[in-house]
């Protein structure tokens, strides 16, 4: 079991979502109880990773599982190549927990073919994880696609009723970065097998020891960069994402804001930056830059919004950027930062999604203007609604706070320090959208005579929110459950990204020759 | 004069020939068979006529790794031409299975129709193991001349005569072309073997400087470019493939194009060795072209056939972006990709045939609006077909661009697979528009007239099985596509 703990539970939704497609159509509670009955067993295998100590000790990759896949001679070879190391292990986690929860947000909301929508999400689940656990860029790759297909039928099939462009444009935002990102694939391979030096396949290991050229890296970085870029989203590549999260579904908000957006971050901290150190120095104060403008863009659009849900949708754009930044100051607590923040990002946005996907299925509006009043309505709701207000904004005591702190206390104490300053007004308006939404939804009088019998959370609510909760304190008040598996695999990820460029250093004036005479 | 005959008596090895024997003989026992058989009656012509490609395809099968050298070197049935041997066979087959119960439908069971299929099978395959310009050209004309008939089969449609007669025209015209190339090659070497022509050409390198020479090489590639529409040689296409009897829309689209590349590779890669710092401009150009014009034009179609056909002319400019690597990746590549190309391509057209009403109306986007609601399981199988055709994973759409750009990419062309991918996805849009409408918009109609025929049904199974197979697993595949390089 051990030995193969990350296929089985990489390969048990998609499993799953075959015998699903042998359910009757409608047997809608049998549907959704097998649903989450699979997802609530993927999160058990899982489990064990998360209590693992040898994550405290070494940075390296766990749990490996290494078979060949598709050998053909000299012209390429892939291998299936998975682990986990401190770095991919809580987003695992967060997958795995972060799936019952949004099958379970569903349970009424979603009418209209149910096993369809049940299905979509397993597989998606299986593209997610298996994007995290590959150590392959070739598989990466097919992970990555897969999860582009689930996605756009979550979207087009069950979204509202802008959906079709949405989903359309996300199908197409996101393809068109992947593409590009899979000639850069295919180019880092070909430049290791030519160069002479040892190759296992598209294997990342041994592409990390790869010595390319600076103008090579410089594209390459471009087309990785690019194709996470457009994830993340980055300012301006951003557009897909109010949009997408606008007309999806509930479960579908979620998984977007939680785990998807994460495979972009994510790809910048397994793939863009280590393998192209030196392209990154170059554009690191580019991307910073864009970085400080989508944290202050992202919150004063969302000051803006009028729809709840759009306003949660800018306010992940403006929580991404601390993500990135924190990365980018390529120190210890910048980086620890970040990734925490993209943990907290998961849940305390996921959790802002599913607290208006309870107000929509109760009003069936998500205008901000349409309520007011509702913590007299409902306190269980005010009280929860508020805890992840304190949390998205980064309250001391919250998660919110330790990431975002962290990571601008890494860019503050890197070359970024500027941009540090600049993003921190991001926290400043981050308090003032939220809290400013909060007392139109919650305080005040009842306005609209449509609130006044308005139900409070039922007691499946409550379940559904209760594990975000704890997290949201975990994290807030002992974040080192997480760092200390964390910590060993960014040292070494420092320390890698390091080496490469003090090698490369010297290289460097040979390449410019080279470069020159030619 | 004595002597060559005897020689090419001699020299005659059946075994070289032996599946398309197998299938000429077929052919012609069946056109008796179906003379004999009562009116309306065929679909025991229609499995016969399988059995017969599924006897060929075991002889190909069988010879694979054994290369026969036959007619005095004019044919050669090596690797190379059993793999897109077997693409034919499978492309024949696949059309035969979704033929029959269409054939009903439109009202027109005539048994000629299989054993045509079978002749124009045969002469693919003379094209892919002809190794003197005379039997590639007997192969293509023997592919044509059926094809003409085939794609003018419903000689009461007028859309079907347009497409017969179109076909036959432009068909005949290119085919000037390629015969006035070869006779040109003929007139510079003094033969019309390939290897000898490559060995002249090797022996007296300035001949690529020869104006007969470059002109002969390039009407030959003309007749071919025609064959398999690229742009701007595919003005004929849309037209033939809407026109066409849906069946062999399918079938032209994989079988003869396949083997109009397999003619292609071998006459280039050793004929015109020489001219590849030129052709590979030629190839350049005509790949960006045949992409970028196949994909625009496809994105403003309403008519799936007709989208289908833009579609296959983009596919045929990703094909080509193999032959500019010209290296063994790119060449094993494109054989590849024809093969995932037959599964995906065809499959996707026996869902036209089964969506569509008699007379083939209703094959619009908006026919097929909610489809997916009323008829699940064909949503899916279209949905897999379309995905291949994008090029995702996991399908054999994703693992056949892969191979091609792989090529490309490793003999330097990044531009050219950068505009390869940038063509993909402007692809996106108009296969992702078809499945909008199949699952995004609510359906207009129940869809009663969809009727699951069980033999279209299946050749929609093997094809699914073949996209999944081989965009899941597809080392073993792709190796064979590599041993079959030359």
């Amino acid at each position: 079991m051990a030995d193969n703990l990350l296929s089985i539970m990489t390969f048990l939704p998609l499993v799953g979502m075959v015998a699903l497609l042998f359910i009757p159509r409608d047997n809608e509670a049998m549907l959704k109880g097998f649903a989450l009955a699979v997802s609530l067993l993927t999160f058990l295998i899982s489990l064990p990773l998360a209590f693992d100590n040898v994550f405290k000790t070494s940075g390296g990759m766990h749990y490996r599982e290494f078979y060949e896949w598709i050998h053909v001679g000299e012209f390429f070879q892939m291998n299936y190549n998975v682990g986990v190391d401190g770095i991919s292990l809580w987003l695992v986690m967060l997958t795995t927990f972060i799936m019952p929860i949004a099958i379970l947000s569903t349970w009424n909301a979603v009418k209209k073919n149910i096993k369809g929508f049940m299905a979509m999400l397993l597989l998606l689940q299986t593209g997610m994880l298996g994007a995290f656990i590959s150590l392959d860029l070739f598989l990466f790759y097919i992970f990555w696609e897969l999860m582009l297909i689930p996605m756009y039928f979550l979207i087009g099939i069950w979204g509202g009723s802008n959906r079709i462009y949405a989903a359309v444009k996300f199908f197409i935002y996101t393809a068109v970065g992947s593409l590009l990102m899979l000639v850069g694939i295919i180019f880092v391979y070909y430049y290791a097998v030519q160069s002479g030096s040892p190759v296992s396949g598209f294997g990342v290991a041994e592409f990390y020891q790869l010595d390319i050229p600076y103008n090579a890296q410089f594209w390459l970085f471009l087309a990785f960069g690019f194709s996470f870029a457009i994830k993340v989203p980055i300012f301006p590549l951003h557009t897909w994402l109010p949009d997408a999260h606008t007309e999806a579904p509930t479960a579908g908000s979620v998984i977007l804001a939680a785990v998807l957006l994460k495979m972009g971050t994510y790809g910048y901290v397994r793939f863009a930056m280590p393998l192209f150190p030196e392209a990154l120095h170059t554009f690191i104060p580019f991307l910073a830059f864009l970085s400080v403008v989508g944290i202050i863009y992202g919150s004063l659009v969302a000051m803006m919004q009028e729809d709840v849900k759009k306003l949660v949708a800018y306010s992940s754009v403006a929580h991404l950027g601390f993500v990135m930044l924190g990365l980018f100051a390529l120190n210890m607590q910048g980086m620890a930062g970040g990734m925490i923040q993209m943990i907290n990002h998961g849940i305390s946005t996921g959790a802002l999604f599913l607290i208006v996907g309870f107000l929509y299925e109760r009003r069936h509006t998500r205008q901000i203007s349409e309520f007011g009043g509702l913590a007299v309505k409902m306190p269980v709701f005010a009280t929860i609604f508020l805890i992840i207000t304190f949390s998205s904004i980064g309250l001391p005591g919250t998660n919110g706070f330790v990431g975002e702190f962290l990571a601008l206390m890494g860019a503050f104490e890197s070359n970024l320090r500027w941009f540090a300053v600049f993003a921190t007004t991001g926290v400043i308006l981050a308090a003032v959208y939220m809290l400013w939404v909060y007392q139109r939804i919650m305080f005040g009088k009842v306005t609209n005579p449509a609130n006044e019998d308005i139900k409070d959370l039922s007691a499946r609510e409550i379940v559904i929110m209760l594990p975000l909760l704890l997290f949201v304190f975990w994290i807030g008040i002992y974040p080192n459950t997480f760092f200390d598996k964390m910590n060993p695999a960014l040292e070494q990820l420092i320390d890698q990204m390091n080496n490469q460029v003090a090698v490369v250093e010297v290289v460097q004036p040979t390449v410019a020759n080279v470069l020159e005479n030619k | 004069m004595e002597n060559l005959v005897q020689e090419a008596i001699q020299n005659v090895n059946l075994q070289a020939v032996m599946p398309s024997l197998i299938l000429t003989v077929a052919g012609m026992a069946l056109l008796l068979v179906a003379v004999f058989s009562p009116r309306g009656k065929t679909i025991h012509v229609a499995w016969l006529s399988i059995a017969s490609l599924v006897v060929a395809g075991i002889v190909t099968i069988m010879g694979w790794n054994d290369t026969q050298f036959g007619f005095a070197g004019s044919v050669q049935l090596d690797n190379f031409a059993a793999f897109f041997s077997m693409i034919c066979i499978l492309a024949a087959g696949l059309t035969i299975l979704m033929s029959d119960e269409y054939l009903k439908r439109e009202n027109f069971p005539v048994g000629e129709y299989y054993p045509l299929i079978l002749f124009t099978t045969a002469g693919a395959m003379w094209m892919v193991s002809g190794t003197d310009l005379i039997t590639i050209f007997l192969g293509l004309e023997v592919l044509s001349v059926s094809l003409y008939v085939l794609a003018g089969f419903f000689r009461d449609q007028e859309r079907c005569n347009e497409s017969g007669l179109k076909y036959f025209f432009l068909g005949a015209f290119s085919t000037g072309f390629l015969l006035y190339g070869m006779a040109l090659l003929y007139g510079v070497s003094g033969t019309t073997k390939i290897y000898d022509i490559g060995a002249y050409v090797q022996a007296n390198p300035d001949v690529t400087m020869n104006i007969m020479f470059i002109a002969g090489g390039l009407l030959m590639l003309t007749g071919f470019f025609f064959k398999i529409a690229a742009v701007p040689f595919h003005m004929w296409t849309p037209d033939v493939y809407q026109g066409a009897p849906t069946p062999i829309t399918a079938f032209m689209s994989a079988g003869p194009k396949a083997a109009a590349f397999a003619a292609l590779i071998r006459v280039t890669f050793v004929c015109l060795e020489g001219m590849q710092d030129h052709l590979t401009t030629v190839f350049w150009v005509l790949a960006v072209l045949t992409m970028t014009v196949g994909n625009l034009i496809a994105l403003s179609q309403k008519d799936l056939k007709r989208m289908l056909a833009y579609s296959s002319i983009a596919h045929a400019g990703y094909a080509m972006v193999g032959l500019v690597a010209w290296n063994e990746i790119g060449m094993s590549g494109v054989m590849f990709y024809m093969l995932v190309y037959t599964f995906m391509n065809m499959g996707a057209f026996a869902i036209l045939i089964l969506i569509g009403r008699r007379g083939e109306e209703n094959l619009t986007l908006e026919g097929v609006s909610g489809l997916g609601y009323k008829q699940p399981l064909l949503g899916i199988a279209f949905c897999i077909f379309l995905f291949a055709l994008m090029g995702l994973p996991p399908t054999a759409g994703f693992t056949g661009k892969f191979y091609i750009f792989a090529g490309a990419i490793n003999a330097g062309f990044i531009w050219l697979a950068v505009l390869g991918v940038l063509n993909s996805a402007v692809s996106l849009y108009y296969y992702l528009r078809i499945m909008v409408h199949m699952y995004f918009k609510d359906p207009q109609e129940d869809f009663s007239w969809v009727k699951i025929y069980p033999a279209t049904a299946l050749s929609i199974v093997i094809a699914v099985a073949g996209v999944l197979y081989l965009g899941v697993v597809p080392g073993a595949l792709m190796q064979f596509a590599k041993m079959a390089g030359f």
